[in-house]
This record gives structure tokens, sequence and C-alpha cells, in this order.
């Protein structure tokens, strides 16, 4: 008998190692003989600790379980949620970068090769550097950091260019409030990230790679640093990978508690061992990065999905998807919801749809307010916004951006004044203090918008006019793009910001 | 309060930095290297990392006062860091925290006076499906609520 308990870090938090361990001395007890597996989450996070038992016949589901609950799951008493894959919330899904997230042993190598893995990598061996960044230009797979930048152009600008050193970096700053797509197939499938790299690394001729990841992630370090050894010791990386004669090796490097370094030129600086200060761009990193080399700087998602459409071609991944957003999207449902966890389904699907079916609205049962899409620097978008399919385009479009595609419900009880008051002390707080607008910008947001809650009606412009200074102002997405929460919230939500005034009144 | 790291030695100090000396970009995993043994980076050490590294003094001290993770004073016995970001106080961060502020006594990034615990902000630590979410010296909790990080705090002797 097979009995899976996820050591995905969202389970832990929820009391998975305390049903392991329970699991473990409750066979122990009874003499059972049982295969006990840490597996990655399925995503579910809602029903976390998930606990999957084989008895020959798949995989039946039990959850959430407790310590308490072990004994009855033995003797086969616990309520049952049946086969996993059909829940519906799972059901639903089409699962190809998460393919194997949740159903294997993370570190188990054969787990990793027998569900598809390395397939990707074994054909990219087989083909030149240029036949490669072809397919992944042909999948239309686009930066999933939150850019959308073409991923094969980005390849094509490193391929072309001259140097006797490039590098792979593969951003893991998942800094944004309500994202842990990176988090979920860093500790749930990590050679998938590790094949993907190595890929990037045939296309483009970068022989060395580095993953840049936040130190939030204790769990995510420890799993990764353990499989790049295991795939070091198995020739998948280092010299003559798969026996191709082509090399790449990687390193795994802790960041140190700043958000802003989740920006590619301000990461490649604390990589180097800087302060992370956003650079002006050009040069690209592309061109200039790393260390002045010729770098490609993917986010963990596009590079967890390199081998999926090296493995089943650039078509298949392509023919999923909406307009020129292309494939399938790791959709992280988060906040105030009923079923939080992850869903990845093909672009397209509408916002009200994720958020009321999917998510099953709100976990307090009070009515959606607003929905923070993209993270900290994401609009709010209120219920009116609901049919926006999701999309890079249709979002911009809507007045948001998908970002790194996290959706943060609130309930009626936010007060949509205080949201936009933290976005603006969260820019203040992680501000790299490069330029004026956001290092200066935040502190006077966060003032101004005081004067609002005071009463103050003069402030609403002024407010207004330094969001446009920002915008336009800014070097990079953080100061930026902190005018998206604090004038969607101040557009859709007026009434939150004149409460205070009418009190006055 | 005893001390609970050795006294740094500049030959211990020296040893570690050498050893990560062939990295690329060897600053970051240095200071982690010496917050590892000695629970801060002891001020003493910057002249070492500038020698070592072949830069100012002043760049040292602007990467280790840039980043949040550095300390230079030791932290309490026990770190708690409570997640401030959207998702968490979607679901009551904000008072969470501010009852636990309260209780201890402290504003953020203070230490209990018995020093026992060190209480952080965090911003975000990926458990946005099953929030308010905390870490304490680096496990993590979800669904922390006001009676939970009660007694997560007096078990940690605060």
């Amino acid at each position: 008998m097979k009995i899976y308990v996820p050591m995905d870090s969202a389970a832990k938090a929820l009391g998975a190692d305390e049903v392991a361990a329970a699991i473990a001395a409750e066979a122990a007890s009874r003499g059972l003989d049982i295969d006990l597996i840490r597996n990655g989450t399925r995503g579910m996070i809602w029903l976390e600790p998930l606990v999957e038992i084989d008895r020959g016949a798949g995989r039946e589901g039990y959850g959430p379980v407790t310590a308490a609950d072990v004994p009855a799951l033995l003797d086969g008493t616990l309520d049952s949620l049946g086969p996993v894959e059909n829940i519906p919330f799972f059901a639903r899904q089409t699962r190809l970068t998460f393919a194997r997230c949740g159903v294997t042993d993370p570190l188990s190598l054969s787990d990793y090769e027998a569900n598809g893995g390395l397939a990707g990598l074994r054909r990219a061996a087989a083909m030149s550097g240029a036949e490669i960044v072809e397919e992944v230009t042909r999948s239309g797979l686009r930066g999933r950091g939150g850019a959308g930048f073409p991923t094969g152009i980005k390849w094509n600008t490193v391929l072309q260019a001259q140097a006797d050193q490039k590098y792979i970096v593969c951003n893991a700053d998942e800094g944004d409030s309500g994202t842990f797509a990176d988090r979920m197939i860093m500790e749930g499938d990590p050679f998938c990230l590790i094949e993907g790299m190595a890929i990037a690394g045939l296309a483009v001729g970068a022989t060395k790679g580095y993953v840049y990841l936040r130190s939030e992630y204790p769990d995510a370090i420890r799993v990764m640093q353990e499989a790049v050894r295991i795939a070091r010791a198995n020739g998948i990386l280092g010299a003559g990978i798969l026996a191709s004669g082509r090399s790449f090796d990687m390193e795994i490097r802790t960041g140190a508690g700043a958000y802003v370094c989740g920006e590619e030129t301000s990461l490649l600086n604390s990589l180097e061992g800087k302060r992370g200060v956003v650079r002006a761009k050009p040069p690209l990193p592309a061109l200039e990065g790393f260390r002045g080399r010729p770098t490609v700087v993917n986010n963990v998602i596009s590079l967890a999905t390199v081998p999926v459409i090296l493995e089943k071609g650039a078509d298949h991944y392509a023919d999923f998807g909406l307009g020129r957003s292309r494939g399938t999207i790791p959709v992280q449902i988060a906040g105030n919801v009923k079923y939080g966890g992850l869903f990845e389904t093909a672009f397209g699907m509408p916002l009200g749809e994720l958020v009321l079916d999917i998510a099953g609205g709100t976990a307090s049962g009070r009515p959606v307010k607003a929905v923070q899409v993209g993270g900290p620097l994401g609009a709010y978008m209120p219920c009116g916004k609901f049919e926006t399919p999701f999309g890079y385009e249709e979002f911009d479009g809507a007045g948001g951006l998908i970002g790194h595609a996290g959706i943060v419900v609130f309930d009626d009880s936010a007060d949509m004044l205080q949201m936009a008051r933290f976005a603006m002390e969260f820019c203040a707080v992680e501000s790299c203090g490069k330029c004026t607008p956001c290092r200066i910008g935040a502190v006077r947001g966060v003032e101004t918008i005081d004067r609002i809650a005071a009463g103050d009606p003069a402030a609403v412009p002024l407010l207004t006019d330094l969001c446009e200074t920002m915008t336009d102002g800014s070097l990079c997405a953080l100061g930026g793009f902190t005018p998206y929460p604090v004038m969607s919230a101040l557009t859709h939500f007026p009434d939150d910001f004149a409460t205070a005034k009418e009190a006055a009144e | 309060m005893q001390p609970r790291t050795p006294a740094p030695s500049e030959t211990d100090m020296r040893n570690i930095i050498s050893e990560h000396l062939q990295l690329e970009g060897a600053l970051l995993p240095i200071l982690y290297a010496l917050q590892e043994v000695y629970g801060h980076i002891p001020e003493a050490a910057t002249p070492l990392i500038a020698d070592a590294l072949n830069i100012s003094r002043a760049e040292v001290h602007g990467v280790i006062s840039f980043y949040h993770d550095f300390r230079e004073v030791p932290a309490g016995r026990h770190v708690v860091k409570i997640c401030r970001a959207e998702a968490c106080q979607a679901m009551g961060a904000t008072p969470l925290a501010e009852a636990a502020l309260a209780r201890l006594g402290v504003e953020w990034h203070g230490t209990t006076r018995n020093g026992a615990v060190t209480i952080e902000p965090v911003y975000c630590l990926g458990l946005c499906a099953c929030g308010p979410a905390a870490m304490v010296d680096g496990k993590v909790l979800g669904r922390v609520d006001e009676t939970r990080m009660e007694k997560l705090l007096a078990e940690a002797g605060a």
C-alpha cells in the first residue's frame, strides 16, 4: 500500500509533517507494510494535508487529514474524496507545466523519467541551438514572470550574441502576494526547472546557470539544492549532459529579502554581490547581463514550461490559449476564497468564472468586493470587470495586468483606501532608492492618502497627479506600477475614499 | 541572555570568507555564511570582506544595510515572522499582527526585553491560499489565528 503525504510547504503549514509522522507510527504499531511517499502538492490547498492512498486500484484522496484522523484513515473508515483526478477543481484543469506536480516523489529521478521527464532535454540535445529557439518561439511562450515578453525572441538575442561566456538566470524571487506557482513547482517537481534551464543553456550556448531563489522559501531552497546534486550525479548537469557533448551546470543562490530583486536588472546586481539597485535599460540583460555577459533571465514557470514544449512540440502547446496568449497559465487563487490553490488552464477563462465558480467565492461567505490580479503592483478589479478573459492583452485593455497570475480575493469588509495606502507603504519599504518618483513618491503617497482619509478633498487630485509622475518617471515596475492598485482602488471604489470626508462634513 | 554563538575571531572570519571566494558574486553567500555562524554580521567582518573581495568597506556596508535579511545585531532566541501582504490581509492578517505586537510590547523588528522573540514583517511566504501565514524559526504555519499566535508566542518564551 502506497501512502502519499505532500511535503509542499503549504501542506506543511497545515500540518502535513505531523500527519506523515502519525501515519508512520500507526503503521509500525500495527505491523502494516506501507510505502510512505512525500509528494508535491496537487495544488488544492483547502484540502491540505491531502493524503492519497493507493491500494492497487488508483489513488484515493482524503483531506484535510489531521494526525487524529490517522487510525480511521488506516482502518479505511475515514470519508474519502474519491479518486483525486476526479475532484472537479482538478478535473477541470489542463496540466502541462504542472503535469507531474503532486503526482511524483519530487526527488525521485526515476519517477520523473517515468512520467515524461527528460524527453524534452533528450530531443533538445539532438537539435541545434537555433532549432531549439525556433521551437520555443513557435510555441508562443511568453514570460510568465509578468512582463509577457516572448521567450523565444529573448533567447534568440542571446543566441546571436558573441561572448566567451553566457548565462541562464532563473528568477525565483517570487515576491508577489497571491503567487506561489514558482514555489510549488520547485518543491513539487524540481527536475522540471533544471531540465528547462539545461534546454535553455543548449539553445543559446550558455554553460552556466543560476537560480536566484528568495530566502522566504527555505523548503524550496532545500529541495532545489538536493535536486541539483542528484541531477549532477546522474549526468543531467555537468560536462557532456546526457552524453550530448555539450555542458551545462547550475547553482542555487539565496536572495536576501528585497522585493525589488524580482526585477531582472536588480536581481542581476544582487547575484553579482551588489545592492539590488535597478539598472537602466538598455543595455538589455540579453546582451549585457550577469557580469556583463549575454544572459537569459527567465521566470521559473517560463523555464519549467520549456520541457513540455520540447517533449510534445510547439504546436501542441500553442493550440491552447486565446489571441496572443498561447498555452496554459497556472492561476493562483488566494486570499479570501473557499477553494484556494493552483489552477492551470488555457488562457481565456473569464475572471469571474475563476473567482465565483472555480474558487467558489469567498471563504467568509460574504460578497466579493475586489480581486487584485498580478500581485501588489496589480489593479484591484471590481465585480464589474469579471467578464475580462484571462490573457495579457485582455487584462491590459481592462486597465489591469495578469502579472504572475495570482488572484487575491477580498470580501466586502475590505477597506480599499487602506489597501491603496498599503500599496504606497509597501513601495516605500521596498524601493531600491535609485529613482526619485518611487523613493520619494511612495512616501508622499502614504501621506496624501492619509490626508484623504482625514477628509481633505484637495488631496485626491494630488494623489492622481503623483501617480502619473510615478508611472511616467520610474525606471522599473515597482514605482511604475504601484499606481495600478492605488488608482484602481480610487477609481472603482470611490465610496471608500469619501467616507471620512463626509463624516467630517 | 546567554550568548548562543561564538565570539568572532579574525582567523575564523577570514576562513569563512575564503571558502566562498571562488564563487561568481561571492558577497551574499559570504554574508549568509557569517550570519549562519554568528547570528549576525559582526562589524569586524566588514574590513575583512572588503579586503578579500577588493571592494571598499562602504560597498560592503551598503550591501549589508540594503537587504532586510542581514542583521547587524543578533536577533532574539526565536524569530517570528508574520506575513503582511495582501492575500493574508484578506484573511485578517492585520489585526493578527497588531495583537501580536501589542502582546509583545514591541514594534516591528523589535525584540522582547527577555530576548526571547524578535518579531518581523514578511511580505509573502507563498502560503497565500492558507493565510494568515507566519514563520517561526524557519517553520511555516498557515491559517494562524490569535489563539494560535498566543500559544506560539508563549511557547517561544515571550
